[in-house]
């Protein structure tokens, strides 16, 4: 929709174009910010300019993914890899609430700021212990993992004038096995519960809840857990919510449930 | 900057937060539609660079340098697109709003989703059809992924379009299913909707609502937008007439209470009009309602109807009466019923078999894609013109009248086509504010509502609580049937009292009963008004009676079907609801055994989605009737004319919303006078078009403006052949009208001679003429059964139907390919309200979900395939043996989908909707 208050574009080519006037906020694949109301918004930031949509595989077979990668570009890439975790980018993306016309203009690194809990880049970057790298607004850069971005239910951790540049992706968990599973109230609803988990190649296994919790739950085993173990670290896990898209009650049963069948297909 | 549309260059500039949507309709665009304008719902979609988008979320300025491509401009050198062609050619749409965005992502798919239901399904989810029931959709878009001219595995039909004119006629008549008359713009986004057309120099409304339940307005200051630029007037309480009326339109506007004015001073429910700027641009229109500083003395509010209607409770309207038509305010009670036939408690006493319970329905939202909106001006002729997307002009007219204090005949209203109304459109939620400000400003004025406000500022279904208690004998005749309504109207009475009778009307009159007792109340409450939704009340009822009854057969043993047709009404029978007779309503035909019969028939087959692995699977029926017309009068003028071409121009006075009037009506003059469609044009909805009609609601698109229609041909048809005879000098039986003209004996008296033949009654404007003026009091009922096979998974809440028939007693079909759309699209919305759909309120009033990503519209994944099967009635009252079929196939689904539920897991559903954390909280409870 327009955006009535806006008065302002402007796009951003250097670092020193990120800094924000009072009222201006940063645009990333807008898919978002045009999708509400935004009172008091009153100028945006292109991110367009500054290039940061390329993947990049680094020599120690690391992944370097620009924040303004689309989640499709990002997921036909993943297709393409051939790495043992891709099928997790596909799910992923596929897991967004929204159709693939909007998969192709939202950005992995908009995704994850914006930090809506079911945020699937963020379930994706979790699980696979992605880091984001992030040009602080006092001018520093920081590594933050992306499981500790989201402060709530569409609150960051990020202040205003923090930028995401890139999420790394660590080599081992590129190589590890990954499952996925999700509901929604509907079948392509917002997701409700998103769960996702890994098994390196070590057998240490990752377990995350999204979506059903207002911040990631990461859980951490040394081997993969019985369905015992996992649905009773789900069941106690903290953050259940609800909303128009689930109850808490609903989120933490379905979550336990279907991470124990994430365990099973990984173990 | 630069960028082109379909080829051709286009140099302009955006404004800072402009959506790309906005900027190509403000360049003449118009086939890029709004439905949601937040990416939800897929009716603005274009390609850039062949790349299909939402262009309600795509910043314009992304356009720059690049190929735009809209629905207009998909085919190769103006023709359609082969998806195009196939929505076409398959029915793909019935309102055609949601078309142009669908066919414009369709054309991106891969061909190998042709082969993939599911995957395509999961590529079109964010392209909503409210009215389709999305099979035909998914027929076209698998047509055309195939690629063949000669159709595919993926279809196995297809339509005439408007024939040329030397076709036969044979193929377009009644009976035949043929393509909409508008079929090749409105796939291409050609045909005008509302807001597709406007005059000059229009301005634009923005309205503020209110942000608390209750409260009244002390103060507004309004000098900070005033002194915005272009802001051209702030429109408050003290503009407002002081006249009270209802925003529900009815053929007898005493039908509803008068409690409802244009702005008023009290608000109460979150979202309501408090003040409305007009502004140069709808940017600027919506800035200044911000600007808006408003001092409210807050009241205390009550959201529950029980607690409503409990001494104590906060009141609404003290100060209507019932000559207001509001029966107790100080009770918040706007309508009552209390009937009975017998003493209930000693029939259940002594019944065999007793269930009881209390079910509950949401608020549902209509979710037709075109919101509401109004575009008003005074015409060069001086009168007030409204152009609006409504179900009834003539009654939107008649209020407006009443509102300004004006002539009749100095308003005129119409509607071009209409996207979608399921009865939100009965209402008067814009008309009155754009007039008020056209008279206000002096030029014209649009207010096209947002989604959002569709949500907090229209109506919604009228949630019901409905306590049952039905008695059977050992053989599962019924015994006693007491049934208890509580209806929220929220904080208006549009449709209270209808939607209230209604409710409790055929839902309880389908079933014989020696005792049976009413008790009904609808209430006022501090929520958002509820109105006219498809079925107008009675799928609230059937769902508790539908519900009950499946338990007696569970307890009895007895089959589900045989209890229905055990306890049915039949011939002969009266209709009593809980006391005297209904006496308008007759059997005009009766289908309801038939019905059962097809439908038990029908779910005997195989399952067309596979039940998972440990999942428990049931299945459930539900019977439904209801009378082919509103009560109390439903009046329709028609006319017919024929010109000395040959050409018949046919006017009627209903709306064409996406239920198909259009289309039958142009086969009953194809039929009359055996001539294609191509030569009849036709006009409707205008209040200029025809002397008068109640308008598009009931179902009466064809059971009355087309029986109007209908006997003007007849007459007409009279009246040509006395003409040609007379040319002739034969007598008129040996006569007979064809597409030439008048024959007879192999001689033929052409239409410029029959024309100059006709008896001057039948002359007019040098056309030979004919009307038909109707008011159809006698109602015949209508029936319809629907049945699922689903399977339930216990721990995660998730239904899955595996088999969905529905039988329908629609007497002589019209279209099939037209009323099959129909039933699905009933079917459609009727699994939404069962399964997912629920506008949430908060704990303040406010509307908690007001927007498509978190109110759940079933998608293209959501709706199974229907098998629809067709009673071989023919009744005695509509045209051609025709009966309405638009609202009922929606009754009968979410008892059916309950009764499966119940029947699969063991434990009955209460609340709709039953989404899958109810389900799951009902098996762990």
């Amino acid at each position: 929709m327009d955006l009535a208050a806006v008065q302002t574009m402007r796009v951003a080519r250097t670092r020193a174009d990120l800094a924000l006037a009072p009222g201006e906020q940063f645009m990333a694949g807008a898919t978002w910010l045009y999708s509400e109301a935004q009172p008091g918004l009153t100028g945006l930031v292109d991110l367009s300019g500054l290039g940061w949509d390329r993947v990049t595989p680094e020599a120690d077979g690391s992944l370097t993914v620009g924040a303004m990668v689309t989640v499709a570009d990002l997921a036909r890439w993943g297709d393409g890899s051939g790495l043992a975790a891709a099928p997790l980018f596909r799910q992923c993306a596929e897991s967004l609430l929204a159709s693939f016309k909007v998969q192709s203009a939202a950005t992995v690194g908009g995704n994850v700021a914006r930090s809506y809990a079911a945020g699937a880049m963020i379930a994706l970057g979790a699980t696979l212990d992605a880091s984001a790298s992030v040009w602080l607004a006092d001018g520093d850069c920081a590594d933050v993992p992306v499981s500790a971005i989201p402060a709530g239910n569409g609150v960051s951790t990020l202040a205003p004038g923090d930028a995401i540049r890139s999420l790394s992706f660590p080599a081992h968990a590129l190589a590890a096995l990954t499952a996925h599973r999700r509901i929604a109230l509907a079948e392509h609803g917002r997701s409700g519960a998103l769960l996702a988990g890994r098994r390196d190649q070590d057998g240490s296994c990752v377990l995350v809840i999204t979506a059903a919790t207002l911040t990631p739950v990461v859980l951490r085993w040394p081997t993969v857990p019985t369905p015992d173990a996992v649905v009773a670290a789900a069941l106690a896990a903290p953050g259940y919510y609800s909303d128009a898209l689930g109850s808490a009650d609903w989120r933490r049963s379905v979550a336990a449930t279907l991470l124990a069948e994430v365990a099973e297909e990984l173990a | 900057m630069t960028y082109s549309v379909n080829g051709t260059p286009v140099t302009g500039e955006p404004a800072p937060g402009q959506c790309l949507r906005t900027f190509l309709r403000a360049a003449g665009h118009v086939e890029v539609k709004k439905g949601c304008d937040s990416g939800d719902c897929g009716a603005c979609s274009v390609l850039i660079d062949g790349r299909a988008v939402h262009s309600c979320i795509t910043p314009a300025q992304r356009a720059n340098g690049r190929e735009v491509t809209t629905a207009a401009g998909l085919g190769d050198d103006g023709a359609l697109a082969p998806v195009q062609e196939a929505l076409a050619d398959h029915l793909g749409f019935q309102c055609g709003f949601c078309t142009p965005g669908m066919a414009v992502t369709a054309s991106t798919l891969n061909p190998e989703l042709a082969d993939d239901p599911d995957a395509l399904a999961r590529a079109m989810r964010g392209n909503l059809c409210r009215c389709t029931g999305y099979r035909p959709i998914r027929e076209a878009i698998t047509h055309s992924l195939c690629g063949s001219a000669e159709g595919c595995g993926g279809c196995s039909r297809t339509l005439s379009r408007t024939a040329d004119a030397g076709a036969g006629p044979a193929s377009e008549g009644v009976g035949a299913a043929v393509a909409h008359p508008a079929a090749d713009r409105i796939v291409a986004g050609r045909e005008p909707f509302t807001f597709d057309e406007a005059p000059a120099d229009t301005a634009y409304v923005a309205v503020l609502g209110s942000p608390h339940a209750h409260a009244r307005v002390l103060a507004i200051d309004a000098t900070t937008a005033l002194a915005m630029d272009g802001v051209l007037a702030v429109l408050t309480h003290e503009d407002a007439p002081d006249v009270w009326f209802s925003t529900a339109r009815h053929e007898h506007r005493e039908d509803d209470p008068d409690d409802t004015r244009v702005i008023d001073s009290v608000m109460r429910f979150v979202g309501q009009r408090v003040a409305a700027v007009v502004a140069e641009t709808q940017r600027v229109a919506d800035l200044a309602t911000q600007s808006l500083v408003v001092e409210y003395e807050v009241l205390p509010h009550v959201l529950d109807p029980e607690e409503a209607r409990s001494p104590g409770a906060p009141v609404l309207h003290p100060h209507r009466t019932p000559a207001d038509r509001v029966a107790d305010a100080n009770r918040n009670v706007v309508a009552a019923a209390h009937d009975a036939t017998g003493d209930v408690e000693a029939a259940l006493a002594a019944s065999a078999a007793t269930a009881s319970g209390t079910w509950t329905t949401s608020r549902v939202t209509h979710a037709q894609l075109e919101t509401h909106g109004a575009i008003a001006w005074v015409a060069d002729d001086g009168r007030l013109t409204v152009r609006t997307s409504s179900q009834v002009p003539f009654l939107v007219r008649d209020e407006l009248a009443h509102v300004l204090g004006r002539e009749r005949d100095s308003v005129r209203v119409f509607a071009a086509r209409v996207g979608g109304g399921f009865g939100g459109k009965q209402e008067m939620f814009c008309e009155d504010l754009v007039a008020l400000a056209t008279l206000r400003v002096g030029r014209p004025v649009a207010y096209e509502m947002t989604r959002e406000e569709e949500f907090v500022r229209t109506s919604v279904r009228h949630p019901f609580r409905v306590s049952v208690r039905a008695g059977a004998d050992a053989s599962g005749r019924l015994t006693a049937l007491h049934v208890d309504v509580l209806s929220d109207t929220g904080a208006y009475g549009n449709h209270a009292i209808g939607v209230m009778f209604h409710g409790c009307s055929e839902s309880i009159a389908v079933y014989r009963a020696p005792v049976k007792r009413l008790d009904a109340e609808v209430v006022y409450t501090n929520n958002v008004p509820s109105g006219a939704f498809r079925g107008y009340g009675l799928g609230q009822v059937i769902f508790a009676i539908e519900s009950a009854l499946d338990e007696l057969a569970l307890q009895l043993g007895i089959d589900p079907f045989e209890i229905r047709r055990l306890n049915a009404v039949r011939p002969g029978d009266d209709f009593i609801v809980a006391g005297a007779p209904e006496e308008d309503l007759v059997f005009g035909s009766y289908g309801l055994d038939e019905c059962l019969d097809l439908a038990r028939a029908s779910l005997a087959g195989p399952d067309d989605v596979a039940a998972p692995d440990g999942w428990d699977v049931g299945e459930g029926v539900a019977a439904s009737m209801i009378a082919t017309v509103p009560p109390r009068g439903h009046l329709a003028s028609a006319s017919i004319a024929v010109d000395s071409d040959g050409v018949f121009h046919a006017r009627s006075g209903t709306a064409e919303f996406g239920n198909g009037t259009t289309t039958v009506h142009g086969q009953i003059v194809a039929s009359a006078f055996g001539v294609p469609r191509s030569r009849v044009t036709l006009t409707h909805a205008d209040t200029d078009a025809v002397r008068y009609d109640t308008g598009a609601f009931g179902s009466t698109g064809i059971v009355v403006a087309g029986k109007a229609l209908h006997a003007a041909c007849e007459a007409l048809a009279s009246a040509l052949v006395n003409a040609g005879a007379r040319v002739l000098g034969l007598s008129a039986d040996e006569c007979a009208v064809g597409s030439d003209g008048v024959s007879a004996g192999g001689r033929t008296v052409g239409w410029e001679e029959l024309v100059a033949a006709v008896e001057p009654a039948h002359r007019r404007d040098g056309l030979a003429y004919a009307e038909s003026h109707l008011d159809q009091r006698e109602r015949s009922v209508a029936f319809n059964v629907q049945a699922f096979r689903v399977a339930v998974r216990r721990d995660t809440g998730e239904v899955r139907i595996l088999r969905s028939v529905h039988a329908a007693d629609a007497g002589v079909v019209l279209n099939p390919a037209q009323c099959l759309g129909q039933i699905e699209g009933g079917v459609a919305q009727g699994i939404g309200s069962a399964l997912y759909e629920e506008v949430m309120i908060g704990a303040d009033g406010a509307v908690a979900n007001p927007a498509f990503r978190q109110y759940r519209v079933p998608q293209m994944a959501d709706v199974p395939v229907t098998h629809v099967q067709f009673a071989s009635t023919s009744d005695a009252l509509g045209p051609h043996g025709a009966k309405s079929m638009s609202e009922s196939p929606y009754n009968p689904v979410a008892p059916a989908l309950a009764n499966a539920i119940r029947r699969a897991v063991g434990v009955r559903p209460y609340g709709l909707p039953m989404s899958r954390d109810r389900v799951w909280r009902m098996l762990r409870d």
